[in-house]
């Protein structure tokens, strides 16, 4: 069980948030225009890395806010912590 | 009775205060300080059980959590009773009941012994190969081996006792009450650092602190008199807690830890009345000293598991500690200078040591020069070849070893002894550190696996014995000086500390000790528990198994209660020999929590019975109470199922009401359906993009029906959403989909279109919902709301009026789920029972009837109306449930739009939504069954499931939804429903079944 420093409310127990997996995976903004191939990109096709993974996170019992977390999978070790629309951190 | 085996000298035991106990119905005595291992041996018993597979007899082998032999039941209570638990760690109370396991009828008489005679045909992977095959005898099979391989039985009777949990938080935590842990809490307590010292014994300072020997001084005193006084000490440190008889069993991630206190259980029965049992321990530590120490091996020779035959710390333990000898004439077998401590100890207590067996060729260390002088003979470069005795050793015969170690040479000599000491090395105990993540080293001078600190989770160290350090003074110096790095210290209080001590400087390590047998005809024990020999890993190797973890598994060895704590590095080591691999290049197995068995009670906590999960009741629940409801859980929800009267069935109960709700009227409690209050000038723009159908030209006061997908197409939720003002409207979701619809609509809001000028409020706690249906209704809502106008044309369905009951604001939506003229009232949840009580006076005269979910299920069935999650399950779009209609084809986008026409969405022959009617009207479907057309096919094909199934009292026959393959083209077909002992035939239908122009809404 890790800790996360929520950006808005600071370092809380993982229990309080939920994992909304890979992070920046923008929904297309015309998705009509798209072939099927490339909406199953989106819908379906997620990175399941060992090692640095960036991830969404929502605080649910908590500010109820989202963002986003770079995660080392293979120790649990958080990187870094960034809201939502704000640039990833350089690897 | 036999003879006691108590010195009188002792330290730690209180000779004072008797203890009666009683072991397999036998009524013996120990003293208050005991553990039940030694309150035995004191009683000179040493067969405590059998073995698992061979039911060899054995006997108590260690003194700590590693014993594998003296697994024992406690209690014949049947709701305390606990199976496994080792008597070695069992303090002795007044009263205790003690019961042997795995023997039938008695641990002297053992019918399952005869496997011990069959043992040829056990070998390795007995219980795969045998019973494996074929599938129809596992039944059989079955039986015998749990009755004959039962480890204990289970308490049949609830528990009663209390458990706890409390989290803890603090700069260090420190793991082990040995040296190493007392001088690593110590100097982090000088430091003022907030400090937890958690020990699993009752007394603190591991070996050392009944090491009385000149061969190990600090400070020139005794070790134990020195670490006495700094034990001593610790109290002075308000900042340092000392929790006892706890055990660390879980090392997570970012110093997480959970450890066992154990509360009561060294208490007389009588004691514990109201105390809390265990309390579990949830400890985040921004710092963690790990200083676990290790445990002595044992030596793998031919019939090495007899009862009398004991580790040697341990018999040193059991003569030092708590004035128990293990026996009258002891024999001593080692690899290692350890043993001669045990030596010098049992000697000093006038017990005779007749000899020492010593694998190596020699040794001039102080200690073995000490035993040298006191005149014990040692045999070096010898081996034991066997044992002799069959519940108690009697004898060993031992020879000389080959210089290469693989052979024995030169005459046999017979030795009489009733008790032998083995030790085979130290094992570091690094459970918790690789439980944490850490990686181990394998460091080849002492044949053990350490922690690699370039492989260590930061924040937390292993010190002493458990890092692979044995010698006392560099254990000591070693552990300050690498604390002091780890807490940042300048200078301590332990910087000038002398140490004195024997240093070992001999080593010879075998794993497997030659007999003058082959291999084939003797029993070297590595899993004592399991009954694995050496013999069943080489089968294993022989028969291609390579990976450890296979090996493992195979041959059971290190799957037992004491998770290979013993014998998993001869395992290894085994292995490593047979194939020529290096130990350090072939890894351990892995090692996961708990270190310790935990019981339930701990895990649970306090959260059992109506604590075990939350329990959301409505505003009116108590109403249901008293009016004889019966309630069905609905997530947390406690809602009311249906409304049993006199001796009812649910069946009868459920018919009469949803006859009742379509003569004149019905009333139910819809308040948990899920309510979220949507503001903000983007509102409207929102709806649009997360249902499916258009809501910008909703006007103000109306209601209308949406469907929710996921973005793969499938129907996720629905639900009637109402546009209370221009920028404002108030949604409904399904019970148990009301909390994940709003984080899904939060989670589009923050991160796809943040520039939605949106705010969601969950409301549903805060308003509760009062739905009347039926002919007579409006005649109810009339007279509860005389000012409400609600003629069609002022009030007509799908449209809502603000109004007033009392004087309390609520809001009337007239939208209906049973397909009846219906009105739901909303009011804050305060008054929601107050009113539902006026509703039910109002409505007397009008014969309502209050109503639960299953009528409600009915009702809206007999109209084809889904429910998501019973009629849906996450595979089906809009169009599988025939609700085509719904979809705004001209909107751009929404949430899931463009699954709907991917090349697997628009199949035709996907699962669809169709009504059932069987060919005889009483005969009532079980939902979930299946539904095929060729009943003589084999493999028969399943075209779908019965999703919904009742009988309909308005219809007065019986109904059905499935889902079937293909469905919507196929009205009119005929299928077979198969069950276990018919075939009911159905013909498909449209879904819905009753008043098909729904001429009953304006009514
Ligand atoms: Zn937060």
């Amino acid at each position: 069980m890790f800790i996360i420093n929520c950006p808005y409310c600071g370092e809380r127990d993982q229990s309080e948030f939920s994992c909304g997996g890979e992070a920046h995976i923008e929904r297309p903004k015309q998705p009509t225009e798209l072939s099927d191939d490339q909406w199953a990109e989106y819908l379906f096709m997620r990175k399941n890395i060992k090692g640095i993974q960036f991830e969404r996170w929502n605080h649910a019992h908590g500010c109820r806010k989202w963002f986003n977390v770079v995660r080392d999978t293979s120790n649990d070790k958080i990187h870094a912590v960034y809201k939502m629309g704000e640039r990833p951190p350089l690897k | 009775m036999s003879k006691s085996l108590r010195i009188n000298k002792n330290n730690f035991i209180d000779q004072t205060i008797r203890v009666s106990f009683k072991f397999n119905g036998q009524k013996l005595f120990g003293f208050k300080g005991d553990t039940l291992a030694s309150a035995l041996l004191a009683n000179d018993i040493h067969l405590v059980g059998r073995s698992f597979k061979y039911h060899r007899p054995r006997g108590i082998m260690t003194c700590g959590s590693e014993e594998p032999n003296a697994i024992i039941q406690i209690g014949n209570d049947p709701s305390s009773t606990e199976p496994n638990v080792r008597a070695t760690e069992i303090e002795l109370y007044e009263g205790l009941e003690s019961f042997s396991q795995n023997c039938w009828p008695s641990v002297n008489f053992d019918i399952g012994g005869i496997n011990n005679f069959l043992s040829p045909l056990l070998p390795a992977g007995f219980y795969y190969k045998t019973f494996m095959w074929p599938a129809s005898f596992w039944e059989k099979y079955e039986f015998f081996i749990r009755h004959s391989a039962g480890l204990g039985k289970s308490p049949t009777k609830p528990d009663t006792d209390l458990y706890d949990h409390q989290y803890a938080h603090c700069d260090v935590l420190v793991i082990g009450g040995g040296i190493s842990g007392i001088l690593s809490a110590k100097l982090a307590a000088e430091k003022g650092l907030n400090t937890i010292l958690i020990d699993d014994k009752n007394c603190l300072g591991g070996s050392t602190i009944y090491q009385e020997d000149d061969c190990f001084k600090i400070n020139n005193e005794y070790s134990n008199k020195w670490l006495k006084k700094e034990i001593d000490n610790l109290k002075n440190y308000p900042n340092l807690l000392i929790k006892k008889r706890t055990s660390v069993a879980a090392f997570h991630g970012y110093n997480y830890l959970l450890a066992k206190e154990n509360l009561t259980d060294h208490l007389g029965i009588n004691e514990r009345k109201n105390k809390i049992r265990q309390r579990l321990w949830k400890i985040r530590a921004k710092k963690v000293v790990i200083a676990t120490g290790s445990i002595e091996r044992p030596l793998i020779f031919n019939n090495n598991d007899r009862p009398g035959i004991l580790l040697n710390s341990s018999i040193k333990k059991y003569i030092d500690f708590f004035g128990v000898k293990s026996g009258n004439e002891i024999s001593l077998f080692t690899n290692n200078d350890s043993t001669y401590e045990t030596a010098i100890s049992l000697n000093k207590s006038g017990v005779k040591v007749n000899t020492i067996i010593d694998i190596r060729e020699n040794s001039n260390s102080t200690l073995v020069k000490k035993v040298q002088k006191i005149g014990i003979n040692i045999l070096w470069s010898h081996t034991i070849v066997n044992t002799n005795g069959y519940k108690r050793i009697k004898s060993i015969n031992v020879q000389k070893l080959s210089a290469d170690g693989e052979n024995v040479v030169g005459k046999k000599i017979k030795i009489n002894c009733d008790c032998l000491g083995m030790s085979g090395g130290w094992t570091p105990m690094v459970h918790l550190f690789t439980q944490s993540g850490g990686k181990l080293k394998f460091k080849d001078e002492n044949y053990i696996f350490i922690p690699d600190i370039n492989k260590s989770p930061s924040d937390q160290i292993s010190v002493g014995s458990c890092n692979g350090i044995f010698e006392l003074d560099d254990l000591i110096t070693n552990t300050i000086k690498n604390i002091k790095i780890f807490l940042d210290l300048d200078k301590t209080i332990y910087d000038n500390l002398n140490v004195i001590c024997s240093k070992e400087t001999e080593k010879r390590n075998i794993w497997l000790l030659p007999s003058d047998k082959p291999l084939s005809k003797t029993k070297p024990f590595l899993d004592f528990q399991n009954d694995s020999t050496a013999k069943d890993v080489k089968l294993a190797l022989r028969e291609g198994f390579k990976s450890i973890e296979h090996v493992k598994r195979y041959t059971t060895t290190g799957m037992g209660t004491d998770q290979g704590k013993l014998s998993n590095m001869h395992a290894l080591g085994i292995i490593a020999d047979t194939t020529g691999t290096n130990m350090g290049d072939l890894g351990t197995t892995t090692f996961r929590p708990p270190f310790t068995p935990l019981t339930f009670g701990s895990i649970v906590g306090r959260n059992v019975g109506e604590f075990f999960d939350h329990i959301r009741k409505t505003a009116i629940h108590d109403w249901h109470v008293e009016n004889n409801a019966k309630f069905e859980n609905v997530g947390q929800w406690k809602r009311a199922w249906y409304f049993p009267k006199n001796n009812e069935t649910m069946f009868q109960a459920v018919q009469r009401e949803s006859k009742a709700a379509r003569d004149n009227a019905g009333i139910l409690d819809a308040s948990t359906l899920g309510k979220i209050d949507i503001q903000g000038t983007d509102a409207s723009e929102f709806l649009n993009r997360v249902y499916t159908n258009a809501w910008s030209k909703l006007a103000i006061g109306k209601c209308r029906y949406g469907l929710m997908l996921n973005e793969d197409g499938m129907v996720y939720d629905d639900g009637v959403t109402t546009r209370l003002g221009e920028n404002h409207y108030i949604m409904t979701t399904t019970t148990g989909g009301a909390a994940n619809v709003l984080s899904k609509l939060e989670d589009y809001l923050q991160t796809e279109w943040p520039e939605l000028d949106v705010y969601l409020t969950t409301v549903t706690d805060q308003y509760s919902t009062i739905s009347i249906c039926g002919p007579r209704s409006k005649n109810i809502v009339k007279k509860i709301i005389p000012d409400l106008d609600l003629s069609d044309a002022n009030f007509p369905h799908m449209s809502f009026k603000n109004s007033k009951i009392d004087n309390v604001n609520c809001r009337v939506m007239r939208i209906s789920f049973t397909g009846e003229h219906s009105y739901e009232i909303n009011i804050q949840s305060n008054y929601a029972k107050d009113v539902w009580i006026k509703c039910m006076d109002a409505g007397k005269e009008f014969n309502i009837t209050p109503y639960g979910t299953e009528t409600m299920h009915l009702l809206r069935a007999e109209k084809g109306f889904i429910i998501t999650g019973q009629d849906t399950d996450g595979t089906l779009t809009p169009s599988d449930l025939q609700m085509d209609w719904i979809i705004g084809k001209k909107k751009y986008d929404f949430i899931g739009k463009r699954s709907l026409y991917r090349s697997d969405t628009i199949r035709d022959d996907r699962k669809q939504l169709v009504g059932l009617l069987t060919e005889d009207p009483l005969e009532v479907l079980e939902e979930g069954a299946q539904l095929v057309e060729d009943i003589n096919k084999k493999p028969i094909e399943m075209l779908g499931h019965v999703t919904s199934s009742y009988f309909s009292p308005n219809l007065k026959k019986s109904i059905a939804l499935a889902v079937v393959r293909g469905g919507k083209k196929m009205k009119g077909k005929k299928l077979i429903v198969p069950m276990e002992n018919k075939n009911i035939n159905v013909t498909i239908t449209d879904t819905v079944f009753y008043d098909k122009e729904n001429k009953r809404l304006n009514a």
